[in-house]
């Protein structure tokens, strides 16, 4: 008997436990279920305006302002024909070929020079290279606007005005502080060991910026070319002030474009070219992707 | 295969900080010379400065007949090993070993050969088509000793390779290495070698000769068998041996008959010792190795008596620690030749081998005796 009721504790004291353990169970799936669907609520709001202009791109005209839900009633791909003829001359590939003629020459500018700039800082003592240093960094904290007057004047003198020039030939230059600052730190959290096996086997510092460090580098160098060619893609300012002619528009004043060509805007046209200006940023970014964050995430850590 | 010779070689760095004191080295031909010291010693900033990849500000470095002191490290006929391997993180092993040859434009044919060759002797045939990040630390190693190997450079520079490694592989690697400078000497192509260590004995084992430096100055250049016997002075005494060698203060008295006293307890000092030692009474550094001690039964005449502060069983030797007055000793005993009666407190005498007996400058720790013979 004595056994029996011991017996009979032990299985209440296993169903408390299986109750117990039943019970936390499902509080953290609650837990974890409101989390997860207060993080999709907000993303989703985020992301709204995006999937909005994805679905508005293929509805008419007139159905764009009836309605904020983004799915179209009646999807059409006029908006996209219609836009890609434009109000010029010239079709939309037009331009983007002109967006191209300034990022491909400014990416791979940047890329090369800042390079070849974060390694002298990184790696070469010289006199002076603190002081230089500092005022590299310094003019990360330089407003763009207060150097806009003077190099327009400077350009203007050089003949350069309406051509793609005064857009990427200061890249080319390592102007941008920024991608300089970050190829130094992350050329800080590599070993120096091997580029002196290098300068050992015989390479010369040239040799060893090209065959071991720049491939060493690749990460970081990927999410410059990437930050680049985002940032050129979405510049309006730059070409607004330097390119004049039609013909020579890149995507971002060609945009514009279309909406002062008219009076009554074709918001459809506007936003299915607005999809397209968009794409190539995109896909960049998804096929660099992994490169990219490991280049931004371990910029300053990695050992 | 070239001589390297160190003619006042100095470093001093920009901050003014004089790291190496015109040091005079002479490698011979062929010769494993192992530069040894405890860290901060600049023993790897002189390697650096062979190597060319910190410049040389004072003195002459030669290798051959060429003065190298301005020659960039490719120019130097040298190849080197690192502590990490420093392999390039994203080129296969072939690559790796091929790197140097490539650059030196050498024809694609005669690559292949030597990277067959170089991956035949170390045993890394397989893994050629790896990147360095699947390989394991021994691996590693060997593809970098491959990468100086290809080379057949006039000098074989090593900074601390094995330091990496876990003990077991650090001892196979030991012996591989020797074993191939071996091969290399057998096959009449002897290779000079700089090898940079803390490890006492990687020094012994792999040293033809050795450099033991401190502070960036040489303490003494000599064989193992030297070194250990002969120190030139008090440092390399207490460096180099396992355990280091009981250095303690004494007074040494000349006459009739002469003597050390340490911690007011007197031995006799063997005659020939004695004239070696002329001209030095006072006080100096007995220096005596924990081999070169046996235990004795308290007063025991001619050793001094001391309390057991700790008894270390190591399996076929015990270490013996024991206080004489202030100063430390240690004895290392055979095992089957020790009372095991004895415990820590006990009181025991400690005699040492007379003739094994060094002493020491107390001022400059230059060994005094060290004109007597050893044996």
């Amino acid at each position: 008997m004595k056994q029996f009721n011991s017996l009979q504790n032990t299985a209440s004291q296993h169903e408390k436990s299986a109750h117990s353990e039943a019970s936390s169970r499902r509080r953290r799936n609650i837990s974890a279920a409101l989390r997860y669907s207060l993080l999709a609520v907000f993303g989703l709001i985020m992301v709204y305006p995006l999937i909005w202009l994805v679905g508005a791109s293929f509805k008419s005209n007139s159905e764009i302002f009836s309605s904020p839900w983004f799915w179209p009633q009646e999807p059409t791909s006029q908006g996209y024909v219609d836009g890609w003829k434009t109000s010029t001359p010239y079709t939309f590939g037009h331009f983007f070929l002109n967006s191209m003629k300034i990022a491909i020459p400014k990416v791979i500018g940047t890329a090369i020079s800042s390079t070849l700039v974060a390694y002298g800082f990184a790696r070469f003592d010289f006199p002076g290279k603190k002081i230089l240093f500092a005022v590299l960094i310094a003019t990360l904290l330089l407003p763009d606007v207060v150097t806009r007057i003077p190099q327009y004047l400077l350009f203007r003198e050089l003949g350069w005005l309406d051509t793609y020039l005064p857009l990427f030939v200061p890249q080319w230059f390592a102007w941008e502080a920024f991608f300089v600052f970050m190829l130094v730190q992350f050329l800080r959290a590599i070993p120096r060991e091997m580029e002196e096996a290098s300068r050992v086997d015989g390479a010369n510092s040239l040799q060893t910026l090209i065959f071991i460090v720049v491939p060493i580098l690749t990460p970081a160098l990927v999410s410059v070319c990437l930050f680049q060619f985002m940032w050129t893609m979405n510049d309006f300012l730059g070409p607004l002030i330097y390119i004049s002619t039609v013909e020579n528009y890149p995507i971002s004043l060609a945009l514009k474009l279309s909406i002062d060509a008219t009076e009554a805007f074709n918001w459809n046209q506007i936003l299915a070219m607005t999809v397209l200006a968009l794409t190539p940023s995109l896909v960049v970014f998804f096929l660099a992707q992994k490169s990219f964050i490991e280049g931004i995430s371990t910029g300053g850590v990695k050992g | 295969m070239a001589r390297l010779s160190l003619k006042s070689v100095e470093k001093v760095y920009g901050n003014k900080f004089k790291a190496v004191h015109g040091i005079n080295l002479e490698v011979e031909e062929g010769e494993f010379m192992v530069l040894v010291g405890p860290s901060g010693c600049a023993k790897s900033t002189t390697l650096r400065m062979i190597a060319g990849l910190e410049t040389v500000t004072g003195g002459e470095i030669h290798i051959g007949d060429q003065v190298v002191n301005d020659l960039v490290p490719g120019k130097r006929g040298i190849a080197m090993v690192f502590q990490n391997y420093a392999l390039y993180p994203h080129m296969k092993v072939h690559n790796n070993l091929s790197f140097g040859l490539k650059l030196r434009r050498e024809p694609r044919d005669k690559i292949a050969s030597a990277t067959q060759e170089v991956s035949g002797i170390l045993e890394i045939e397989e893994l050629l088509d790896r990147l360095p990040k699947q390989l394991s630390g021994g691996q590693a190693q060997r593809v970098a000793l491959g990468r100086a190997l290809i080379k057949q450079p006039e000098v074989f520079l090593f900074d601390e390779p094995l330091s990496n490694l876990d003990a077991k592989l650090r001892a196979s690697m030991r012996v591989r290495i020797t074993d191939l400078h071996k091969r290399l000497r057998e096959e009449g192509r002897p290779a000079t070698v700089v090898y940079v260590t803390h490890d006492q004995v990687e020094a012994m084992t792999m040293g033809d000769r050795i450099c033991v430096m401190k502070d960036g100055h040489i303490m003494q250049v000599a064989d193992p068998v030297t070194l250990y016997e002969r120190p030139a002075n008090s440092f390399v005494a207490g460096f180099i041996g396992m355990p280091e060698m009981n250095l303690a203060e004494a007074v040494l008295t000349l006459g009739n008959t002469p003597e050390l006293t340490i911690a007011g307890q007197t031995i006799e000092v063997a005659s020939e010792l004695a004239e070696r030692l002329s001209g030095s009474e006072g006080t100096v550094t007995l220096g005596i190795r924990p081999q070169h001690l046996t235990v004795e039964p308290e007063n025991a005449a001619g050793a001094f008596s001391g309390e057991i502060t700790n008894i270390e069983f190591m399996g076929h030797e015990v270490n013996l620690h024991v206080d004489v007055g202030d100063n430390p000793f240690v004895a290392v005993v055979q095992s089957d030749r020790i009372d095991r009666q004895l415990r820590r407190g006990d009181r025991v005498a400690l005699r040492p081998v007379g003739s094994k007996i060094h002493v020491f400058d107390a001022m400059s720790g230059e060994n005094i005796s060290l004109n007597y013979s050893n044996n």
